[in-house]
């Protein structure tokens, strides 16, 4: 069973579809790099053997019994470490693109920041990071958009790097976008006066299995993710009317 | 046109019988079949009483009949679609929330399970 160990404890959480091939070491690589540390693997009904691979490599598994999708199975891990009483969580691909090595910063500007989210950026730094054609175009594009929604510039809007604390658990447990949650759930926060943070983190290239954003799908996640950001903004309009977060809210 | 609503007539007929049987089977809840049913049974009344049809071509203005019937039933099927999709809409919201509580439960009855093999 997991369980927090100290007020500053940390759960890393990986969802995973089918991973079979990577999730073993990305698993091994996070006990290597953040030792003791809890891993909770989030296992969206795999069909292969996701889950053996991941119990075996150390990892705690929570198999969702139907298929949900990325947000779906996230969330059910937020639920979990809220349960438990987790302080922060730091979500890590299934599929091997996040280096593990990266995790600590993240975990460190959790901490020392008090923000609600801290994303691990490919382009904070140049750092050798590539993607694809269509990918780059739809992160410009989405910088573009979430801008003035945010008020600060974000750099990597998509990334799945991400860590919170539980300030942002408790928002996320009730409050989750379902498909393709990255971007909006940068809204949803900010929605609420919180506030995000961004470290430079490497992303590597996947070693397995293939993206589930295609270059086919890729118009409608654009569709799908503008659509929502609009919805979130006007469903949380009356935070305009709302004081001004003070210095001790913040601790 | 008296073809047209004589076709009208023939679909709702059909249209009322799918319903009921699949309410009897219970394929359909009835609370579901209650707006299918009102639909067919107005598609009905209108497809055999030309004056009323007539009225309501008036009413909204239309110029002949058969756009008036068409643009009714669209309306109508429009209408129950957006409803359709609000409830399909919460209910994969529930389904969601449900299958989460189920795996941390099972999660918990796991822990629970493997804390009493210790103790034993």
């Amino acid at each position: 069973m997991i369980r927090p160990v100290n007020p500053d404890s940390l759960l890393i959480i990986i969802p995973a579809f089918n991973e079979e091939g990577a999730i073993a070491s990305v698993v091994r690589e996070v006990h290597q790099f953040v030792p003791g540390v809890e891993v909770l693997v989030i296992d969206d009904c795999s069909t292969d053997s996701t889950i053996a691979a991941a119990r075996a490599a150390g990892a705690h598994v929570l198999p969702v019994p139907h298929h949900l999708g990325l947000g779906g199975c996230v969330q059910a891990g937020y639920k979990l470490a809220w349960e438990l009483g987790y302080s922060y969580v730091i979500r890590v691909d299934g599929d091997g693109q996040h280096d593990p090595r990266d995790i600590p910063r993240v975990f460190e500007k959790l901490r020392s920041s008090g923000c609600e989210m801290v994303i691990g950026s490919r382009f904070v730094t140049a750092n050798g990071s590539r993607t694809g054609t269509v990918r780059s175009f739809g992160i410009r594009f989405f910088r573009l958009v979430l801008r003035p929604i945010l008020g600060k510039p974000v750099h990597d809007p998509t990334s799945g790097f991400v860590g919170v604390n539980r300030r942002a658990l408790n928002v996320f447990r009730s409050s989750f976008p379902l498909d393709y949650p990255e971007i909006e759930a940068l809204v949803v926060l900010q929605r609420r006066r919180f506030r995000f943070e961004e470290v430079p983190c490497k992303m590597r290239p996947r070693t397995t299995g293939r993206s589930s954003i295609t270059a086919l799908k890729s118009l409608y996640y654009v569709v799908h993710v503008l659509l929502g950001v609009f919805v979130n903004v006007l469903k949380f309009e009356r935070r305009l009317h709302l004081p001004q977060r003070r210095p001790e809210e913040e601790k | 046109m008296d073809r047209l609503l004589n076709v009208t007539t023939v679909l709702s007929v059909i249209l009322l019988l799918l319903i009921l049987i699949s309410v009897r089977r219970a394929h359909i809840r009835v609370e579901y079949s209650v707006t299918w049913l009102v639909a067919a049974v107005a598609m009905l009344v209108l497809s055999r009483s030309r004056p009323l049809l007539d009225t309501v071509r008036n009413l909204a203005g239309l110029p002949d009949s058969p756009l008036t019937l068409f643009l009714l039933g669209a309306g109508v099927f429009l209408l129950m679609f957006f409803r359709f999709s609000v409830i399909i809409s919460h209910l994969r919201d529930d389904n969601i929330a449900l299958a989460q509580r189920v795996a941390i439960l099972e999660y918990h009855i796991q822990d629970l399970k493997d804390h009493e093999k210790q103790e034993a």
